[in-house]
């Protein structure tokens, strides 16, 4: 090589650093409001059910927050309640990740291949209104255990957001990427490996926040109706006997590991999207 | 380093658009280590020509040939730089560069230093670790320039790769262009709609028809270059070529 040529001006980095003085507003923190906010909701409950306040709803007829947190004390005191936690999760899991493997790969294939797109395409978009909790009398007599046909119903739930999130995102890929390897001496292999794979991430963590949410209410409401252990059958059996503080029990777990679970993807999907242009506020 | 630039050849080759044609029986020859440089009116298919002779489009009839080889697809022996900002932005300015090398059949061995060096000579020295997202036009324009001839191709097709930049740093980018074109002597073709900076880059300047007419001139541009010719009677020519165009200069 000879002599590189003469450094000229360089131009400043355009992206300004993130957080300025000015730019802060004033206010609580906005971890204390989203706090506050869960509380508000919390003591109007008590308020309501504690005065037995009946206006057209009838809150005296629902378990105060203090019957409930005592039910919650007694329960996960119990093996049973971390018995039921783990089930769920290990079938929400399981089939989640299922989903978001055979989603993804068939998202792209639908998205890159139009032979592709026009032998599986109308099968999938005939499939893809039906609710999966639907499908549950079939699972039952598809599947020769409860567990794979709950763990079926939380995939089935979960793959139509992560496919149809990635298909979209495969063909919104801007093809200036994709010319730019290919002119650097790239083959569909590289092509696939290092823009499409990475380029559509943003896309389906959109679908994976969106999978998640649903196969919870699919993964409880199949438990509900053919499960044996697990946090939705364990709520319908406080109901079936009345035990209300034990189903709010119940309903406020399957919350806690709903946010939990979908905080995880949307931190993991922030992760692996750092590249993406965000405004101001957008990693809060 | 880079070999020696190819020969790009086109015979009466037709080139369409949405269906309709935009370039339709061009013939152009461009020699082995020169910088050509196509302009015309917009919607005249210069970028059309460009994709063709990269390998990114088929023509509809006709040769193009690349070493007196058909060209059927891409290769890496024909860069392209893009107007657009077409870096991988997960990937940081040094990733964006190694790309390049390990696409380029580069040993891993080595890689490292030499996408550096490369950072080196387009003067973005301590921005190895920034992502295309922070950095400013004319500073992605470098790493893609960087990226584009670090594979050592024997020929790179630039599409207007300064043409969203202002003056001072499209200035700069110019000389910056220049000067690594005689570190790493190759055959540019260079796409632009700007008189004055076809008359500094360029060794020839194919000035295209209209949209399905045939090419108009093709104009020597005395070396070595001087930028005194935005003055001279060449300037006037290229324009006269380009009489009926909606050429900006």
């Amino acid at each position: 090589m000879t002599a590189p040529p003469a450094v000229l001006t360089v131009d400043e980095p355009a992206v300004a650093v993130a957080a300025t003085g000015s730019a802060r507003r004033r206010g609580w923190p906005a971890w204390l409001v989203r706090i506050g906010s869960v509380a508000a909701v919390v003591a109007l409950w008590q308020v309501l059910t504690a005065n037995h306040v009946r206006l057209w709803l009838r809150f005296d007829t629902l378990p105060t927050v203090t019957e409930i947190a005592s039910a919650f004390a007694r329960r996960v005191a119990t093996e049973d309640y971390w018995l039921d936690l783990g089930q769920s999760l290990i079938r929400i899991l399981t089939g989640f990740a299922l989903a978001a493997v055979v989603g993804v790969v068939t998202g792209i294939m639908l998205g890159r291949s139009p032979k592709a797109a026009n032998v599986f395409g109308p099968i999938v978009e005939l499939a893809r209104p039906i609710p999966a909790i639907a499908i549950v009398p079939v699972a039952i007599l598809l599947f020769p255990t409860d567990e794979a046909g709950i763990v079926f119903i939380t995939f089935l739930a979960a793959y139509f957001p992560i496919m149809v999130s990635t298909r979209h995102a495969v063909r919104a890929l801007p093809t200036l990427w994709e010319d730019s390897v290919r002119t650097l001496g790239g083959n569909r292999w590289d092509v696939l490996v290092r823009v499409v794979l990475p380029g559509i991430l943003p896309g389906v963590f959109g679908g994976l926040s969106v999978g998640i949410g649903v196969a919870w209410i699919c993964v409880i409401s199949a438990e509900m109706i053919s499960g044996r252990l697990g946090v939705g059958y364990r709520t319908w059996q406080a109901y079936t006997v009345l035990a209300y503080p034990e189903v709010f029990v119940g309903i406020i777990t399957i919350g806690v590991l709903g946010f939990v679970t979908s905080a995880a993807v949307e931190l993991i999907g922030r992760r692996v999207t750092g590249w993406l242009p965000r405004g101001q506020g957008a990693n809060r | 380093m880079t070999g020696e630039g190819m020969s790009l050849t086109l015979r009466d080759v037709v080139l369409s658009y949405g269906g309709a044609p935009v370039v339709d029986g061009l013939h152009l020859d461009v020699r082995p280590g020169e910088i050509l440089v196509l302009t015309g009116p917009s919607g005249c298919g210069k970028s059309t020509v460009l994709r063709a002779l990269a390998g990114l489009l088929t023509p509809d009839r006709g040769d193009l040939l690349a070493d007196g080889a058909p060209i059927v697809t891409t290769s890496r022996d024909r860069a392209m730089v893009f107007q657009d900002n077409a870096l991988l932005p997960w990937r940081t300015v040094q990733s964006n560069v190694e790309l390049a090398l390990k696409l380029a059949g580069r040993p891993r061995n080595g890689r490292r230093e030499e996408a550096l060096r490369w950072i080196s000579d387009v003067g973005l020295t301590g921005f190895e670790r920034y992502l295309p997202k922070s950095l400013s036009g004319g500073m992605r324009q470098r790493v893609q320039l960087a990226r584009g001839l670090a594979g050592a191709p024997r020929a790179v097709m630039m599409d207007e790769p300064f043409g969203a930049l202002d003056t001072q740093t499209r200035s700069t980018m110019q000389r910056l262009l220049i000067d690594t074109w005689r570190a790493h002597p190759t055959t540019v073709v260079f796409v632009t709609h700007d008189v004055d900076e076809a008359l500094l880059l360029g060794d020839r300047i194919a000035v295209l028809g209209r949209a399905g007419q045939p090419l108009r001139a093709v104009l020597e541009v005395p070396s070595p270059r001087n930028p005194d010719l935005s003055r001279s009677a060449l300037r006037a020519e290229a324009i006269s070529a380009l009489n009926d165009s909606d050429l900006v200069s």
